[in-house]
């Protein structure tokens, strides 16, 4: 127990996705996780990881992602990537960290303008490294309204060059540029992604693709 | 003495940003018969402030616009002494 590594989950006005997240952490053999609140700095040499879930923070105001990004968690969250330490931001916890300039792009406005729910298959493109998920397919659950996942073209060629495009939609449900569902930073050690892996870590779910994606914490 | 001023902020996707509410907006109109060849959907603010323009902008940088997206334009709307 006390070895196990501590993974942070974040909480915002509107998160809705943090209690899956944690309950996933908790059924991974060596990962605890800790509630992380939106109000308060947090000491990054405490935690191992941190996971900013899904939802819809302040409803979505101004643009998705824009106002939680803002709040005193997130300085701590910056310091905690800046010293190389694994952060997952999930569907809205990937647009918190776009906006607050962590990850690279933006998230648009799905190209249907509709609410996006189902399952997708994902392929992986990163070969090394913590969030390396190996050759097999994953199936993952997507669900959200603003996924459009959007980089200059310029931009783009940069993350190709560099590696950090992460995860790739197999069928593209959302109009994100180049089937774009996920990317990396430039050091790689922060993660974003638009579908749920919370919500695919049992055979009863539909798939246990999430729980592959949640243990590379272990290897933090 | 601290005027009040009002300020307007207008924020527009960029133009090679897909504007999907744009799009549309502008299927309805053309379908209701009028002619338009662009129709951009964006967001307007106010913002009522002693400060400077200059101080406004800076607003708009820190959270009110998204600079891979979006352009924005910052104007005084009104002065009330």
């Amino acid at each position: 127990m006390s070895d196990d590594k501590k993974i942070g989950v974040v909480r915002f006005l509107g998160t809705n996705c943090d209690q899956d997240v944690f309950d996933a952490l908790e059924n991974i053999e060596g990962l605890t996780p800790v509630w992380l609140w939106y109000e308060n700095k947090f000491d990054v040499h405490k935690f191992d990881g941190v996971v900013v879930p899904g939802g819809f923070s302040y409803g979505d105001y101004l643009r998705s992602g824009a106002l939680a990004s803002k709040m005193s968690v997130m300085d701590s969250v910056e310091e905690f990537a800046e010293i190389g330490k694994p952060v997952l931001g999930i569907c809205n916890g990937f647009q918190v960290l776009c906006e607050r300039n962590l990850l690279p792009g933006a998230l648009l406005k799905n190209k249907n303008l509709k609410f996006i729910d189902k399952w997708v298959s994902l392929k992986n493109n990163v070969s090394e490294g913590l969030w390396s998920l190996g050759d097999e397919t994953l199936n993952l659950p997507v669900a959200h309204g603003d996924g459009c996942y959007y980089v200059s073209e310029e931009h783009l060629a940069a993350l190709k060059d560099n590696d950090q495009i992460w995860l790739t939609y197999d069928e593209n449900p959302n109009g994100s540029v180049d089937d774009i569902a996920g990317v990396l930073n430039a050091k790689k050690n922060v993660a974003g992604l638009m579908p749920h892996p919370e919500r695919a870590v049992a055979p009863w779910m539909g798939s246990v693709s999430g729980s592959v994606l949640i243990q590379r914490f272990l290897n933090s | 003495m601290s005027d009040k001023k009002i300020y307007e902020i207008k924020i527009l996707p960029k133009k090679e940003v897909l504007d999907s509410q744009g799009r549309a907006t502008q299927k309805v109109l053309e379908k209701g018969g009028f002619s338009l060849s662009k129709c951009s959907v964006g967001r307007y603010i106010e913002v009522e402030s002693s400060e400077s323009i200059e101080a406004i902008k800076k607003m708009a940088n820190y959270v009110l616009y998204n600079p891979l997206i979006e352009d924005i334009d910052v104007q005084l709307k009104s002065t009330n002494g």
